[in-house]
C-alpha cells in the first residue's frame, strides 16, 4: 500500500501538486490523469523517493517500487545492447559488484522474449525504433520482479500493436497482485483497462473508481485548473494545516 | 627501420621513462574519457584541467617543484572546482556549462597569477605545458599509482557507472546511490588530471583523456569496445608522439596530443561507426 498525506511537491518554489491525500491500495490498478504541468510525473517521482516532499509525507515501501521513466528522459544514444540494459533488472539483489548469475541472465532473455524481442540480445538499443525500446525497457520492469510498478507515460508514441502488447503486461501484473500505478494521456484506453483513476491538476480533483473520477464535471473542473495556471500564484491558497 | 622505432628508447633513458609514464597515462585516462563524452561531459575534464592549477600553484609557492606538494594542492583544487561547479549551477538554476566556463577561467588566471610572484618564464612553461622528458621518480610512481588505482576502480564500479549515465532515473529509483559513484568518478577525473599534468601540463593533460575517447566512439558499438579502442589509441599516441619528437625535434607533449588529434581525424573520416565515409558508401538505397 502507498499513502499519500497532505503530499505538496515543490520545484524550487513553485508547487507542483497540492495537499493529496489518499492511498493506492495493494494490487490496484490505478491510473493518474490530468493536463501537462499537472505533477504527474513528480507524483511518481515522489512515490518512487525521488523527489523529497515540500510538505505532507509519501508512506510507501522501501524496496520492491520499479519505475519506468519516461522515454525521453533515458539515453537512447547510450552504446548499450538490449540484453544489458534488461540485465539492470537484476540490480537490486545483484547491487553493484555481483556477478549477474546464469540462472538471471537466462530470466532476462526469457523476458525479452516475453515483450517479442527474441534474438534481440545483442542489438545496440541505438537502432531500435521507439516501439522496441519501450519494450526493452518493459521486459527490465519485468526482470525487477517488483511488487509495486510506476509508468510514466508507458505509451506515448507508440503504435496500436505494441500498445496492445504493453497492455497485456500490464493486465498480467495486476492479476499476479503488484500494484500497478500509470501516467496516461489517453481517457479512451483509461476507460477500459484501468478501474481507479486518480484525476490530478497540480490537486487531486478526484480519486477513486474511474467511471466517477472521470465524470464530465471533474474534466472541466480538471480543465479549468490548467487554464488558470497561465497566471498562477506562487503562493498557496489552502492552508497547509 | 626498426631502429627508427627502437633505437630511441633504448638509447636514452629519459625517452623510456616518458614512454611508460605516458603508457600508464594511456591505461587509466581514455576509459574515464570515454563515461565523459558519453556523460556529455567533454568540457568538465578541461575545466578539472584547468583548475587544479591554483592548487598546483599554492603547492609550488610552499615546496617549489615537488611532485607531493603540487599534487596535494591540485588534488584539492581539482575537488573544489568539480564539486562547486555542480553545486553552483544547482544553487543558481543556471547551466553548469556556464559555471564551469566561469570557474575555470577564474582558476587559470588565478594560478597563473600565484605562480609569477615567485617563478620565472621556465617554470611558468613547465608547469603550463609540462615535460614529458622531464618525468622524475615520484612523477612516475603517481602516474602508476594512478593509473592502477583507477583500473581497480573501473573494474569493481563498471555497472554502477554505466547504469548512472545510461539512465539516472532508473538507477536511483533501483536505490544505486547515483550521487555517490558520479562523486567517485569525478575524484578518479582529478587524480587522473593530475598524474597527466606531470607529463603534458595543465593546458594539456586531457589530451591523452578526451581525444582518444572521442575518436574511439567511431570504431565501436558499446561502453566496453570503445574504453578498448580508446586505449589502444592512447598507448598508439603515446609512443608515436615521443618518436616524432626525438626525429623531427618537435616538443613531446604536444607532439603526443598531435598524434592523438590525428587519430581522432582518421577515426572520423574512415570509422566504422558514423565515420563520414562509412555514411557515405552508405547512401539511402536506390539513390543515384
Amino acid at each position: 500500500m502507498i499513502r499519500l498525506d497532505n503530499l505538496t511537491l515543490t520545484h524550487g518554489r513553485r508547487a507542483a501538486v497540492h495537499h493529496v491525500t489518499g492511498e493506492f491500495a495493494s494490487g490496484s490498478l490505478t491510473a493518474i490523469v490530468g493536463p501537462n504541468g499537472a505533477g504527474k510525473s513528480t507524483l511518481l517521482r515522489a512515490i518512487a523517493g525521488l523527489h523529497r516532499p515540500g510538505g505532507g509525507s509519501v508512506a510507501a515501501p522501501r524496496q520492491g517500487i520499479a519505475l519506468l521513466p519516461q522515454v525521453a528522459a533515458v539515453d537512447r544514444a547510450f552504446p548499450v545492447c538490449c540484453l544489458d540494459v534488461v540485465q539492470f533488472g537484476h540490480w537490486a539483489r545483484a547491487g553493484a559488484f555481483r556477478a549477474i548469475r546464469p540462472a538471471e541472465r537466462a530470466r532476462s532473455v526469457q523476458a525479452l522474449a516475453a515483450v517479442g524481442l527474441e534474438g534481440f540480445e545483442r542489438r545496440p538499443v541505438g537502432s531500435l525504433s521507439v516501439g522496441q525500446f519501450q519494450r526493452v525497457l518493459f521486459a527490465r520492469l519485468l526482470v525487477q520482479d517488483a511488487p509495486v510498478i510506476l509508468l510514466d507515460e508507458p505509451f506515448n508514441a507508440l503504435d496500436a500493436r505494441t500498445i496492445h502488447d504493453l497492455l497485456a503486461l500490464v493486465r498480467r501484473w495486476h492479476g499476479e497482485g503488484r500494484t500497478v500505478v500509470a501516467v496516461l494521456h489517453d481517457i479512451a484506453l483509461v476507460e477500459r483497462e484501468f478501474p481507479e483513476t486518480l484525476l490530478l491538476a497540480r490537486e487531486a480533483i478526484a480519486w477513486g473508481p474511474t467511471a466517477e473520477a472521470l465524470s464530465p464535471a471533474n474534466r472541466l473542473r480538471a480543465r479549468m485548473m490548467a487554464e488558470a495556471w497561465m497566471d498562477d500564484a506562487e503562493a498557496c491558497t489552502r492552508d497547509a494545516a | 627501420m626498426l631502429d627508427l622505432l627502437f633505437g630511441p628508447f633504448i638509447e636514452f633513458g629519459f625517452l623510456r621513462r616518458a614512454l611508460v609514464g605516458c603508457m600508464a597515462l594511456s591505461l587509466a585516462a581514455p576509459p574515464l574519457g570515454v563515461f565523459l563524452m558519453l556523460r556529455r561531459m567533454s568540457l568538465t575534464a578541461d575545466v578539472l584541467a584547468h583548475g587544479i592549477l591554483p592548487g598546483i600553484a599554492a603547492g609550488f609557492l610552499v615546496a617549489g617543484l615537488s611532485v607531493t606538494a603540487m599534487s596535494v594542492g591540485g588534488l584539492f583544487a581539482g575537488l573544489v572546482v568539480a564539486l562547486g561547479a555542480g553545486a553552483l549551477s544547482r544553487a543558481t538554476g543556471g547551466r553548469e556549462d556556464a559555471a564551469l566556463a566561469a570557474l575555470y577561467l577564474v582558476a587559470l588566471a588565478l594560478g597563473v597569477t600565484l605562480i609569477s610572484t615567485r617563478a620565472g618564464s621556465v617554470e611558468l612553461s613547465h608547469l603550463l605545458f609540462g615535460s614529458v622528458l622531464g618525468v622524475d621518480d615520484p612523477a612516475l610512481f603517481m602516474m602508476a599509482g594512478v593509473s592502477s588505482l583507477t583500473l581497480l576502480a573501473l573494474a569493481f564500479a563498471w555497472r554502477p557507472l554505466v547504469l548512472e549515465c545510461f539512465d539516472p532515473s532508473f538507477a536511483a529509483a533501483a536505490g544505486a546511490r547515483g550521487g555517490l559513484w558520479h562523486l567517485l568518478f569525478l575524484g578518479l577525473v582529478v587524480l587522473n588530471v593530475l598524474a597527466a599534468f606531470q607529463a603534458l601540463g595543465t593546458l594539456m593533460a586531457v589530451g591523452l583523456m578526451m581525444l582518444p575517447a572521442v575518436a574511439a566512439r567511431h570504431w565501436a558499438r558499446s561502453v566496453g569496445g570503445m574504453a578498448y579502442a580508446s586505449v589502444a589509441i592512447a598507448l598508439f599516441s603515446s609512443a608515436a608522439g615521443l618518436l616524432l619528437s626525438y626525429h623531427l625535434d618537435l616538443p613531446s607533449g604536444p607532439a603526443i596530443v598531435l598524434v592523438a588529434g590525428g587519430c581522432w581525424v582518421v577515426s572520423l573520416v574512415a570509422g566504422p561507426v558514423d565515420g563520414l565515409l562509412a555514411r557515405w558508401l552508405k547512401r539511402p538505397h536506390l539513390a543515384g
